[in-house]
Protein backbone atom coordinates (compact mmCIF):
# COMPACT_ATOMS: atom_id res chain seq x y z
CA UNK A 1 0.00 0.00 0.00
CA UNK A 2 1.06 3.05 -1.08
CA UNK A 3 1.77 5.60 2.03
CA UNK A 4 0.86 9.47 2.11
CA UNK A 5 4.03 10.98 4.14
CA UNK A 6 2.18 12.99 6.18
CA UNK A 7 3.58 13.60 9.87
CA UNK A 8 7.07 12.97 7.56
CA UNK A 9 6.65 14.74 5.20
CA UNK A 10 9.30 17.73 5.80
CA UNK A 11 11.88 15.01 7.05
CA UNK A 12 15.29 15.82 4.92
CA UNK A 13 13.66 19.24 3.69
CA UNK A 14 16.01 21.22 5.28
CA UNK A 15 14.42 24.40 5.21
CA UNK A 16 11.14 23.40 6.64
CA UNK A 17 12.90 24.62 10.14
CA UNK A 18 12.72 28.17 9.36
CA UNK A 19 9.11 29.61 9.58
CA UNK A 20 9.16 30.85 5.67
CA UNK A 21 10.36 27.55 4.19
CA UNK A 22 7.85 25.42 6.51
CA UNK A 23 4.52 27.54 5.47
CA UNK A 24 5.50 26.74 1.91
CA UNK A 25 3.84 22.96 2.51
CA UNK A 26 1.06 24.54 4.05
CA UNK A 27 2.59 25.31 7.33
CA UNK A 28 0.41 27.21 9.74
CA UNK A 29 -2.23 27.25 7.96
CA UNK A 30 -3.68 25.24 10.66
CA UNK A 31 -3.43 27.69 13.34
CA UNK A 32 -4.80 30.48 11.13
CA UNK A 33 -7.51 28.73 11.19
CA UNK A 34 -7.70 27.47 14.64
CA UNK A 35 -7.55 31.28 15.89
CA UNK A 36 -10.87 32.03 14.15
CA UNK A 37 -12.18 28.97 15.85
CA UNK A 38 -13.87 28.79 19.21
CA UNK A 39 -12.00 26.82 21.72
CA UNK A 40 -14.49 23.99 22.13
CA UNK A 41 -15.17 24.11 18.23
CA UNK A 42 -11.50 22.52 18.17
CA UNK A 43 -11.52 20.23 21.01
CA UNK A 44 -15.00 18.67 19.51
CA UNK A 45 -12.59 18.22 16.02
CA UNK A 46 -9.73 16.68 17.82
CA UNK A 47 -12.31 14.48 19.75
CA UNK A 48 -13.80 13.34 16.49
CA UNK A 49 -10.55 13.07 15.19
CA UNK A 50 -10.37 9.68 17.22
CA UNK A 51 -6.38 11.06 18.28
CA UNK A 52 -5.40 8.93 20.68
CA UNK A 53 -2.10 9.74 22.96
CA UNK A 54 1.20 9.25 20.86
CA UNK A 55 3.33 8.80 24.06
CA UNK A 56 2.20 5.37 25.42
CA UNK A 57 -1.14 4.92 26.70
CA UNK A 58 -3.02 5.77 24.30
CA UNK A 59 -5.52 8.28 26.15
CA UNK A 60 -7.93 10.44 23.96
CA UNK A 61 -6.40 13.59 23.00
CA UNK A 62 -9.85 15.74 22.27
CA UNK A 63 -11.16 14.29 25.76
CA UNK A 64 -8.20 15.01 28.02
CA UNK A 65 -8.44 18.64 26.82
CA UNK A 66 -11.89 18.27 27.73
CA UNK A 67 -11.24 18.02 31.63
CA UNK A 68 -9.81 21.34 31.38
CA UNK A 69 -11.76 24.34 33.03
CA UNK A 70 -12.99 26.73 30.67
CA UNK A 71 -12.27 30.38 30.74
CA UNK A 72 -9.40 32.52 29.98
CA UNK A 73 -7.99 34.93 32.46
CA UNK A 74 -6.34 32.17 34.61
CA UNK A 75 -2.73 30.43 34.45
CA UNK A 76 -3.15 27.25 32.17
CA UNK A 77 -0.21 25.41 30.25
CA UNK A 78 0.51 23.24 27.82
CA UNK A 79 3.36 20.48 28.65
CA UNK A 80 4.54 18.76 25.30
CA UNK A 81 6.05 15.45 26.41
CA UNK A 82 9.74 15.60 24.97
CA UNK A 83 11.12 13.18 27.31
CA UNK A 84 10.81 10.36 24.92
CA UNK A 85 13.19 8.01 27.37
CA UNK A 86 11.40 4.21 26.57
CA UNK A 87 13.90 2.05 25.09
CA UNK A 88 13.78 1.00 21.39
CA UNK A 89 11.67 4.83 20.68
CA UNK A 90 13.16 7.54 18.25
CA UNK A 91 10.76 9.00 16.91
CA UNK A 92 9.94 12.51 18.20
CA UNK A 93 13.35 13.21 18.10
CA UNK A 94 12.83 12.80 14.16
CA UNK A 95 10.06 15.10 14.23
CA UNK A 96 11.96 17.47 15.87
CA UNK A 97 15.25 17.49 14.14
CA UNK A 98 13.46 18.18 11.27
CA UNK A 99 9.96 19.69 11.18
CA UNK A 100 10.22 22.01 14.57
CA UNK A 101 7.57 23.79 13.28
CA UNK A 102 5.21 21.30 12.86
CA UNK A 103 5.37 20.55 16.94
CA UNK A 104 5.21 24.28 17.29
CA UNK A 105 2.26 25.00 15.12
CA UNK A 106 0.57 21.99 17.29
CA UNK A 107 1.43 23.28 20.56
CA UNK A 108 -0.39 26.99 19.91
CA UNK A 109 -3.38 25.15 18.16
CA UNK A 110 -3.75 23.36 21.90
CA UNK A 111 -3.14 26.62 23.82
CA UNK A 112 -6.05 27.88 21.58
CA UNK A 113 -8.04 25.12 22.18
CA UNK A 114 -7.61 25.07 26.51
CA UNK A 115 -7.33 28.77 26.61
CA UNK A 116 -3.48 28.52 28.05
CA UNK A 117 -1.05 30.76 27.16
CA UNK A 118 2.30 28.98 27.92
CA UNK A 119 3.57 25.74 25.98
CA UNK A 120 6.85 24.25 27.96
CA UNK A 121 8.65 21.66 25.63
CA UNK A 122 10.07 18.94 28.29
CA UNK A 123 12.81 17.64 26.34
CA UNK A 124 15.07 15.17 27.58
CA UNK A 125 18.25 16.42 28.67
CA UNK A 126 20.51 13.93 26.01
CA UNK A 127 18.73 15.45 22.93
CA UNK A 128 21.18 18.30 22.22
CA UNK A 129 20.47 18.56 18.83
CA UNK A 130 16.73 18.71 18.42
CA UNK A 131 17.22 21.43 21.54
CA UNK A 132 19.52 23.02 19.35
CA UNK A 133 16.69 23.45 16.28
CA UNK A 134 13.72 24.03 18.56
CA UNK A 135 15.39 26.88 20.17
CA UNK A 136 16.37 28.46 16.51
CA UNK A 137 12.79 27.80 15.58
CA UNK A 138 11.39 29.39 18.26
CA UNK A 139 13.14 32.20 18.50
CA UNK A 140 12.35 32.38 13.98
CA UNK A 141 8.42 32.01 15.03
CA UNK A 142 8.96 35.03 17.67
CA UNK A 143 10.45 37.37 15.02
CA UNK A 144 7.94 35.96 12.64
CA UNK A 145 4.85 37.12 14.55
CA UNK A 146 3.63 33.20 15.18
CA UNK A 147 4.57 33.25 19.16
CA UNK A 148 4.83 35.96 21.30
CA UNK A 149 1.76 39.20 22.41
CA UNK A 150 -0.26 38.75 19.40
CA UNK A 151 -0.10 34.78 17.48
CA UNK A 152 -0.59 35.75 13.22
CA UNK A 153 -1.97 38.76 14.57
CA UNK A 154 -5.13 37.19 16.47
CA UNK A 155 -4.79 39.00 19.93
CA UNK A 156 -4.44 35.24 21.27
CA UNK A 157 -0.80 35.25 23.15
CA UNK A 158 1.02 32.20 23.23
CA UNK A 159 4.77 32.07 24.45
CA UNK A 160 6.74 28.59 23.97
CA UNK A 161 9.77 28.06 26.38
CA UNK A 162 11.88 25.01 25.57
CA UNK A 163 13.25 22.80 29.64
CA UNK A 164 15.92 20.51 29.29
CA UNK A 165 15.60 17.10 31.12
CA UNK A 166 18.40 15.86 32.99
CA UNK A 167 18.48 12.04 32.64
CA UNK A 168 15.67 10.51 34.23
CA UNK A 169 12.81 8.06 32.24
CA UNK A 170 10.83 8.92 35.05
CA UNK A 171 10.42 12.38 33.93
CA UNK A 172 7.54 10.79 30.93
CA UNK A 173 5.52 9.72 33.55
CA UNK A 174 3.25 13.07 33.16
CA UNK A 175 3.56 13.66 37.02
CA UNK A 176 6.74 13.11 37.16
CA UNK A 177 7.67 15.45 34.20
CA UNK A 178 5.97 18.13 36.20
CA UNK A 179 7.36 17.46 39.21
CA UNK A 180 10.55 17.54 37.39
CA UNK A 181 9.79 20.60 35.67
CA UNK A 182 8.93 22.75 38.92
CA UNK A 183 12.89 22.24 40.19
CA UNK A 184 12.12 18.72 41.79
CA UNK A 185 13.15 15.31 42.06
CA UNK A 186 10.96 13.60 38.77
CA UNK A 187 8.75 11.64 41.41
CA UNK A 188 5.03 10.51 40.38
CA UNK A 189 2.05 12.27 42.17
CA UNK A 190 -0.91 10.79 43.55
CA UNK A 191 -3.95 11.13 41.28
CA UNK A 192 -6.02 12.54 41.37
CA UNK A 193 -6.30 15.18 41.22
CA UNK A 194 -5.19 14.75 37.43
CA UNK A 195 -3.14 17.02 35.42
CA UNK A 196 -5.96 18.93 33.27
CA UNK A 197 -7.04 20.48 36.91
CA UNK A 198 -3.72 20.52 39.54
CA UNK A 199 -0.79 20.56 36.75
CA UNK A 200 2.15 22.54 36.34
CA UNK A 201 2.22 25.02 38.76
CA UNK A 202 -0.59 24.13 40.73
CA UNK A 203 -2.42 25.15 37.39
CA UNK A 204 -5.08 23.61 34.51
CA UNK A 205 -2.15 21.60 32.40
CA UNK A 206 -2.62 19.47 29.32
CA UNK A 207 0.47 17.24 29.27
CA UNK A 208 0.65 15.77 25.49
CA UNK A 209 3.37 13.95 23.52
CA UNK A 210 5.42 15.39 20.72
CA UNK A 211 3.84 13.18 17.49
CA UNK A 212 0.25 13.43 19.29
CA UNK A 213 0.73 17.65 18.71
CA UNK A 214 1.82 16.85 15.44
CA UNK A 215 -1.18 15.08 14.74
CA UNK A 216 -2.96 17.96 15.97
CA UNK A 217 -1.26 20.10 13.62
CA UNK A 218 -2.94 18.18 10.09
CA UNK A 219 -6.41 17.38 11.92
CA UNK A 220 -7.16 21.47 12.04
CA UNK A 221 -5.60 21.55 8.65
CA UNK A 222 -7.20 18.67 6.74
CA UNK A 223 -10.02 17.92 9.08
CA UNK A 224 -11.25 15.24 11.32
CA UNK A 225 -13.13 12.97 8.80
CA UNK A 226 -10.02 12.83 7.08
CA UNK A 227 -7.64 11.92 9.86
CA UNK A 228 -10.35 9.25 11.08
CA UNK A 229 -10.83 6.96 7.82
CA UNK A 230 -6.92 6.64 8.08
CA UNK A 231 -6.08 3.35 10.66
CA UNK A 232 -8.07 0.36 11.45
CA UNK A 233 -11.34 1.49 12.79
CA UNK A 234 -12.73 4.26 14.34
CA UNK A 235 -11.09 3.77 17.74
CA UNK A 236 -7.54 3.57 15.94
CA UNK A 237 -7.14 6.01 13.70
CA UNK A 238 -4.94 8.28 12.20
CA UNK A 239 -1.19 7.82 10.60
CA UNK A 240 1.66 6.72 12.51
CA UNK A 241 5.28 6.73 13.46
CA UNK A 242 6.59 3.13 13.75
CA UNK A 243 10.44 2.93 14.85
CA UNK A 244 12.09 0.12 14.28
CA UNK A 245 15.49 -1.33 15.37
CA UNK A 246 17.57 -4.19 16.38
CA UNK A 247 17.83 -7.72 13.70
CA UNK A 248 16.41 -5.72 10.55
CA UNK A 249 18.10 -4.72 7.57
CA UNK A 250 17.21 -0.70 7.66
CA UNK A 251 16.11 0.18 11.00
CA UNK A 252 14.28 3.58 11.47
CA UNK A 253 11.25 5.31 11.90
CA UNK A 254 8.45 4.60 8.98
CA UNK A 255 5.37 6.19 8.69
CA UNK A 256 2.12 4.07 8.13
CA UNK A 257 -1.78 4.15 8.57
CA UNK A 258 -2.18 3.03 12.38
CA UNK A 259 -2.85 -1.02 12.64
CA UNK A 260 -0.16 -1.92 9.91
CA UNK A 261 0.43 -5.51 10.16
CA UNK A 262 4.19 -6.19 11.81
CA UNK A 263 4.72 -8.43 8.95
CA UNK A 264 4.62 -4.99 6.64
CA UNK A 265 6.48 -2.98 8.71
CA UNK A 266 9.33 -5.94 8.68
CA UNK A 267 9.10 -6.17 4.85
CA UNK A 268 8.95 -1.95 4.41
CA UNK A 269 12.07 -2.04 6.12
CA UNK A 270 14.20 -4.95 4.68
CA UNK A 271 13.11 -7.90 6.27
CA UNK A 272 15.40 -9.65 9.13
CA UNK A 273 19.09 -8.51 9.38
CA UNK A 274 20.82 -11.07 7.00
CA UNK A 275 17.84 -13.05 6.09
CA UNK A 276 18.22 -14.78 9.79
CA UNK A 277 14.63 -15.92 11.54
CA UNK A 278 12.70 -13.95 13.88
CA UNK A 279 12.45 -15.03 16.99
CA UNK A 280 10.44 -11.98 19.15
CA UNK A 281 9.06 -8.98 18.66
CA UNK A 282 8.98 -6.09 21.05
CA UNK A 283 5.91 -4.07 19.30
CA UNK A 284 5.87 -0.88 21.43
CA UNK A 285 8.81 -0.05 23.76
CA UNK A 286 10.56 -1.33 26.53
CA UNK A 287 7.28 -1.74 28.70
CA UNK A 288 5.53 -4.08 26.03
CA UNK A 289 5.44 -7.51 26.03
CA UNK A 290 7.64 -9.40 23.83
CA UNK A 291 5.86 -10.77 20.58
CA UNK A 292 6.78 -14.80 18.97
CA UNK A 293 7.51 -15.06 15.30
CA UNK A 294 3.72 -16.52 15.35
CA UNK A 295 2.57 -13.65 16.13
CA UNK A 296 3.72 -11.82 12.89
CA UNK A 297 0.67 -11.05 11.63
CA UNK A 298 -0.70 -8.90 14.02
CA UNK A 299 -2.15 -5.60 13.48
CA UNK A 300 0.02 -2.98 14.61
CA UNK A 301 -2.76 -0.12 16.53
CA UNK A 302 -4.10 -0.08 20.26
CA UNK A 303 -6.66 -2.44 20.54
CA UNK A 304 -5.43 -5.39 18.18
CA UNK A 305 -1.98 -5.39 20.60
CA UNK A 306 -4.25 -5.39 24.07
CA UNK A 307 -5.94 -7.96 22.84
CA UNK A 308 -2.89 -10.03 22.30
CA UNK A 309 -1.67 -9.30 25.70
CA UNK A 310 0.82 -6.51 24.77
CA UNK A 311 0.64 -2.78 23.46
CA UNK A 312 1.38 0.01 21.14
CA UNK A 313 2.72 1.85 23.06
CA UNK A 314 5.37 4.40 21.34
CA UNK A 315 5.52 2.17 18.53
CA UNK A 316 9.01 1.22 19.27
CA UNK A 317 9.33 -1.72 17.57
CA UNK A 318 12.40 -3.95 18.78
CA UNK A 319 13.02 -7.46 16.71
CA UNK A 320 15.15 -10.16 18.12
CA UNK A 321 16.80 -12.58 15.81
CA UNK A 322 16.88 -16.52 16.13
CA UNK A 323 20.34 -15.87 17.69
CA UNK A 324 19.30 -13.99 20.24
CA UNK A 325 18.70 -14.86 24.01
CA UNK A 326 15.55 -13.62 25.11
CA UNK A 327 16.46 -14.04 28.61
CA UNK A 328 19.59 -11.86 28.17
CA UNK A 329 17.51 -9.71 25.95
CA UNK A 330 14.19 -9.44 28.81
CA UNK A 331 17.43 -8.61 31.89
CA UNK A 332 18.72 -5.96 29.78
CA UNK A 333 15.57 -4.57 30.21
CA UNK A 334 15.12 -5.46 33.93
CA UNK A 335 18.41 -3.95 34.46
CA UNK A 336 16.83 -0.41 32.93
CA UNK A 337 13.64 -0.66 35.14
CA UNK A 338 15.08 -1.43 38.61
CA UNK A 339 18.06 1.58 37.54
CA UNK A 340 15.10 3.99 36.29
CA UNK A 341 12.17 2.88 39.62
CA UNK A 342 12.36 6.16 41.31
CA UNK A 343 12.29 4.37 44.39
CA UNK A 344 9.04 5.92 45.63
CA UNK A 345 6.85 3.00 46.15
CA UNK A 346 7.95 -0.41 47.45
CA UNK A 347 6.47 -2.68 44.49
CA UNK A 348 7.76 -1.15 42.13
CA UNK A 349 11.51 -0.05 44.04
CA UNK A 350 11.81 -3.81 45.24
CA UNK A 351 10.02 -5.74 42.76
CA UNK A 352 12.14 -4.51 39.85
CA UNK A 353 15.19 -5.21 41.55
CA UNK A 354 14.49 -8.82 41.91
CA UNK A 355 13.28 -9.53 38.81
CA UNK A 356 16.78 -8.32 37.72
CA UNK A 357 18.67 -10.29 40.15
CA UNK A 358 16.66 -13.64 39.52
CA UNK A 359 16.94 -13.38 35.80
CA UNK A 360 20.85 -12.45 35.98
CA UNK A 361 21.08 -15.31 38.06
CA UNK A 362 19.17 -17.69 35.17
CA UNK A 363 22.08 -16.07 32.10
CA UNK A 364 24.68 -16.64 34.03
CA UNK A 365 24.06 -20.17 34.54
CA UNK A 366 23.12 -20.29 38.21
CA UNK A 367 19.33 -20.53 38.04
CA UNK A 368 17.06 -23.60 38.51
CA UNK A 369 14.10 -24.37 37.14
CA UNK A 370 11.88 -23.24 40.27
CA UNK A 371 13.25 -19.54 39.27
CA UNK A 372 10.60 -19.31 35.99
CA UNK A 373 8.39 -20.78 38.54
CA UNK A 374 9.40 -17.59 40.79
CA UNK A 375 9.37 -14.66 37.79
CA UNK A 376 6.15 -16.10 37.43
CA UNK A 377 5.06 -15.35 41.48
CA UNK A 378 6.99 -11.81 41.76
CA UNK A 379 5.27 -10.20 37.85
CA UNK A 380 1.61 -9.97 39.48
CA UNK A 381 3.14 -8.40 42.69
CA UNK A 382 5.06 -5.70 40.72
CA UNK A 383 2.20 -4.01 38.37
CA UNK A 384 -0.70 -2.22 39.54
CA UNK A 385 0.17 -1.25 42.84
CA UNK A 386 1.84 1.98 42.67
CA UNK A 387 1.68 5.73 41.92
CA UNK A 388 2.88 5.47 38.20
CA UNK A 389 2.84 2.82 35.70
CA UNK A 390 6.76 2.01 35.59
CA UNK A 391 6.08 -1.22 37.75
CA UNK A 392 3.64 -2.57 34.81
CA UNK A 393 5.68 -1.54 32.12
CA UNK A 394 9.13 -3.36 33.91
CA UNK A 395 6.76 -6.53 34.85
CA UNK A 396 5.63 -6.78 31.02
CA UNK A 397 8.72 -7.52 29.74
CA UNK A 398 9.15 -10.52 32.43
CA UNK A 399 5.85 -11.57 32.62
CA UNK A 400 6.08 -11.95 28.22
CA UNK A 401 9.26 -13.95 28.80
CA UNK A 402 7.71 -16.52 30.87
CA UNK A 403 4.44 -17.00 29.27
CA UNK A 404 5.76 -17.46 25.82
CA UNK A 405 9.37 -18.95 26.15
CA UNK A 406 8.88 -20.40 29.62
CA UNK A 407 8.88 -24.04 28.45
CA UNK A 408 12.48 -23.08 26.11
CA UNK A 409 14.12 -21.51 29.34
CA UNK A 410 13.19 -24.69 31.73
CA UNK A 411 14.71 -26.72 28.87
CA UNK A 412 17.54 -24.74 28.76
CA UNK A 413 18.16 -24.83 32.76
CA UNK A 414 17.55 -28.91 32.56
CA UNK A 415 20.18 -29.00 30.22
CA UNK A 416 22.71 -26.56 32.25
CA UNK A 417 23.17 -24.32 28.51
CA UNK A 418 23.15 -20.85 30.12
CA UNK A 419 24.75 -18.56 29.66
CA UNK A 420 24.15 -19.22 25.89
CA UNK A 421 26.75 -18.70 23.38
CA UNK A 422 26.81 -15.32 21.80
CA UNK A 423 27.04 -14.49 18.21
CA UNK A 424 29.32 -12.05 18.28
CA UNK A 425 27.72 -8.66 15.99
CA UNK A 426 31.47 -7.78 15.06
CA UNK A 427 34.17 -9.43 13.54
CA UNK A 428 36.92 -8.50 15.73
CA UNK A 429 39.48 -10.91 14.54
CA UNK A 430 41.87 -12.87 16.29
CA UNK A 431 43.32 -8.93 17.61
CA UNK A 432 40.85 -8.67 20.51
CA UNK B 1 24.74 25.14 55.23
CA UNK B 2 21.84 27.16 52.70
CA UNK B 3 20.68 30.67 53.74
CA UNK B 4 24.16 31.90 54.01
CA UNK B 5 23.84 35.72 53.77
CA UNK B 6 23.41 37.44 50.28
CA UNK B 7 26.91 38.27 48.88
CA UNK B 8 28.40 37.81 46.00
CA UNK B 9 27.97 34.63 44.07
CA UNK B 10 30.54 31.81 43.88
CA UNK B 11 28.66 31.26 40.26
CA UNK B 12 30.59 32.31 37.20
CA UNK B 13 28.96 35.85 35.86
CA UNK B 14 28.49 34.01 32.51
CA UNK B 15 26.54 31.42 34.52
CA UNK B 16 23.99 33.93 36.54
CA UNK B 17 23.27 35.92 34.03
CA UNK B 18 22.14 32.53 32.27
CA UNK B 19 20.01 31.69 34.84
CA UNK B 20 18.46 35.80 34.75
CA UNK B 21 17.90 35.20 31.19
CA UNK B 22 15.57 32.26 32.20
CA UNK B 23 13.46 33.86 35.32
CA UNK B 24 10.86 35.45 32.98
CA UNK B 25 9.96 32.42 31.61
CA UNK B 26 8.57 29.99 34.75
CA UNK B 27 6.31 31.29 37.78
CA UNK B 28 8.40 29.84 40.97
CA UNK B 29 12.43 30.45 41.19
CA UNK B 30 12.60 26.77 42.21
CA UNK B 31 11.53 25.68 38.40
CA UNK B 32 15.02 27.34 37.33
CA UNK B 33 16.93 24.63 39.30
CA UNK B 34 17.40 22.06 36.39
CA UNK B 35 18.39 24.90 33.94
CA UNK B 36 20.40 26.32 36.59
CA UNK B 37 22.42 23.01 37.59
CA UNK B 38 23.06 22.68 33.87
CA UNK B 39 24.78 25.64 33.49
CA UNK B 40 26.39 25.57 36.37
CA UNK B 41 27.75 22.14 35.49
CA UNK B 42 28.71 23.39 32.33
CA UNK B 43 31.16 25.77 33.43
CA UNK B 44 32.26 23.42 36.31
CA UNK B 45 34.29 20.81 34.21
CA UNK B 46 31.11 18.89 33.53
CA UNK B 47 30.54 17.95 37.58
CA UNK B 48 28.82 19.68 40.31
CA UNK B 49 30.87 20.05 43.51
CA UNK B 50 29.86 20.85 47.24
CA UNK B 51 30.59 24.63 46.54
CA UNK B 52 28.72 24.48 43.29
CA UNK B 53 25.42 23.11 44.97
CA UNK B 54 25.57 25.41 47.71
CA UNK B 55 26.12 28.52 45.47
CA UNK B 56 23.03 27.64 43.23
CA UNK B 57 20.93 26.94 46.71
CA UNK B 58 21.80 30.08 47.93
CA UNK B 59 21.03 31.74 44.46
CA UNK B 60 17.52 29.81 44.21
CA UNK B 61 16.65 30.29 47.77
CA UNK B 62 16.59 26.08 48.25
CA UNK B 63 18.17 24.23 50.60
CA UNK B 64 21.42 23.01 49.86
CA UNK B 65 19.82 19.14 50.78
CA UNK B 66 17.67 19.19 48.04
CA UNK B 67 19.03 20.76 45.56
CA UNK B 68 21.55 17.70 46.85
CA UNK B 69 18.55 15.29 46.26
CA UNK B 70 17.88 16.91 43.20
CA UNK B 71 21.24 16.66 41.64
CA UNK B 72 21.68 12.73 42.82
CA UNK B 73 18.48 11.92 41.00
CA UNK B 74 19.46 13.03 37.65
CA UNK B 75 21.75 10.88 35.18
CA UNK B 76 23.13 13.87 33.88
CA UNK B 77 24.45 15.69 36.85
CA UNK B 78 27.70 14.44 38.10
CA UNK B 79 28.76 14.82 41.87
CA UNK B 80 32.30 13.52 41.14
CA UNK B 81 35.06 14.81 38.89
CA UNK B 82 34.22 13.27 35.67
CA UNK B 83 37.04 13.23 32.22
CA UNK B 84 37.41 16.52 30.18
CA UNK B 85 35.71 14.01 27.11
CA UNK B 86 32.63 12.10 28.48
CA UNK B 87 31.83 8.44 26.53
CA UNK B 88 28.11 7.38 27.16
CA UNK B 89 27.50 4.33 25.77
CA UNK B 90 24.49 2.97 25.14
CA UNK B 91 23.75 -0.57 26.22
CA UNK B 92 19.97 -1.01 26.14
CA UNK B 93 18.36 -3.23 24.36
CA UNK B 94 18.45 -1.89 20.52
CA UNK B 95 22.31 -1.24 20.65
CA UNK B 96 22.68 -4.50 23.18
CA UNK B 97 21.49 -6.55 19.75
CA UNK B 98 23.98 -4.49 17.51
CA UNK B 99 27.00 -5.54 19.25
CA UNK B 100 27.33 -2.48 21.95
CA UNK B 101 29.16 -5.27 25.02
CA UNK B 102 31.61 -5.43 22.20
CA UNK B 103 31.77 -1.54 22.30
CA UNK B 104 32.18 -1.76 25.94
CA UNK B 105 34.67 -3.61 26.40
CA UNK B 106 36.90 -2.11 23.73
CA UNK B 107 36.26 1.42 25.64
CA UNK B 108 37.42 -0.42 28.97
CA UNK B 109 40.87 -1.58 27.22
CA UNK B 110 41.30 1.19 25.29
CA UNK B 111 40.61 3.53 27.86
CA UNK B 112 42.04 1.68 30.29
CA UNK B 113 39.62 2.16 33.27
CA UNK B 114 36.39 1.00 33.69
CA UNK B 115 33.24 2.49 34.04
CA UNK B 116 32.67 6.07 36.37
CA UNK B 117 36.47 5.89 36.55
CA UNK B 118 38.69 8.90 34.88
CA UNK B 119 41.80 8.34 32.72
CA UNK B 120 44.76 9.39 34.87
CA UNK B 121 45.43 12.25 32.59
CA UNK B 122 42.14 13.51 33.11
CA UNK B 123 41.01 13.34 29.72
CA UNK B 124 38.04 10.88 29.57
CA UNK B 125 35.26 9.29 31.64
CA UNK B 126 33.11 6.91 30.07
CA UNK B 127 29.49 5.00 31.36
CA UNK B 128 27.12 2.75 29.50
CA UNK B 129 24.11 4.55 29.51
CA UNK B 130 20.48 3.43 29.13
CA UNK B 131 18.39 4.09 25.56
CA UNK B 132 19.44 7.51 24.12
CA UNK B 133 16.82 7.45 21.71
CA UNK B 134 19.20 6.78 18.73
CA UNK B 135 18.34 3.05 17.82
CA UNK B 136 18.21 3.15 14.47
CA UNK B 137 21.55 4.07 14.32
CA UNK B 138 22.98 1.55 16.78
CA UNK B 139 25.56 0.81 18.28
CA UNK B 140 25.90 4.74 19.44
CA UNK B 141 27.64 6.62 21.90
CA UNK B 142 26.96 10.20 22.87
CA UNK B 143 30.22 12.17 23.57
CA UNK B 144 30.21 15.11 24.97
CA UNK B 145 27.11 16.76 23.23
CA UNK B 146 27.38 14.86 20.08
CA UNK B 147 25.81 11.56 19.00
CA UNK B 148 28.31 9.46 16.56
CA UNK B 149 25.68 6.75 15.46
CA UNK B 150 26.27 3.44 13.32
CA UNK B 151 29.69 2.69 15.35
CA UNK B 152 32.13 0.19 15.07
CA UNK B 153 35.15 -0.77 16.89
CA UNK B 154 37.24 0.91 14.33
CA UNK B 155 34.77 4.39 14.25
CA UNK B 156 34.91 3.96 17.95
CA UNK B 157 38.86 3.82 18.41
CA UNK B 158 39.25 7.19 15.79
CA UNK B 159 36.65 8.97 18.07
CA UNK B 160 38.82 8.56 21.00
CA UNK B 161 42.20 9.23 19.50
CA UNK B 162 40.55 12.40 18.69
CA UNK B 163 39.72 13.82 21.85
CA UNK B 164 42.80 16.11 23.13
Amino acid sequence: MATERVLTRNVGRASARTVRGYRESGGYEALARALKMQPEEIVEEVKKSGLRGRGGAGFPCGAKWSFVPRGAGRPKYIVCNADESEPGTFKDRLLMEHDPHQLIEGCVIAGKAVEANTTYIYIRGEYTQATRVLEEAIRDAYDQGVLGSSVLGSGFRHDVYVHRGAGAYICGEETGLLESLEGRRGQPRVKPPFPAVVGAFGAPTVINNVETLCCVTHILQRGADWFRAIGTDERNTGPKLYAISGHVERPGTYEYPIGVPFQELLDGCGGMYKGRALKAFIPGGASAPMLTAAERGIRMDFDTLAKAGSMLGSAAVIVMDETTCVVRAALRLARFFAHESCGQCTPCREGTNWMRIVLERIECGAGSESDVDLLAHVVPNVGGISLCALGDAAQGPVRSLVQKFGDEIRDNLRNHRYPLPRVPFFDLGAAS
Amino acid sequence: MSGSPAGPSRLPAEVLAGIEALRPRYPTEEALLLPALHLAQAANGGWLSHEVIEAVATLLNLPASSVGGVVSFYDMFHEHPVGRHRVRLCTNLSCQLRGADQLAGLLERELGVGPDEVTPDGRCSWVEFECLGSCDTAPMAMVDDDYHENLTPDRLRQILKGLA
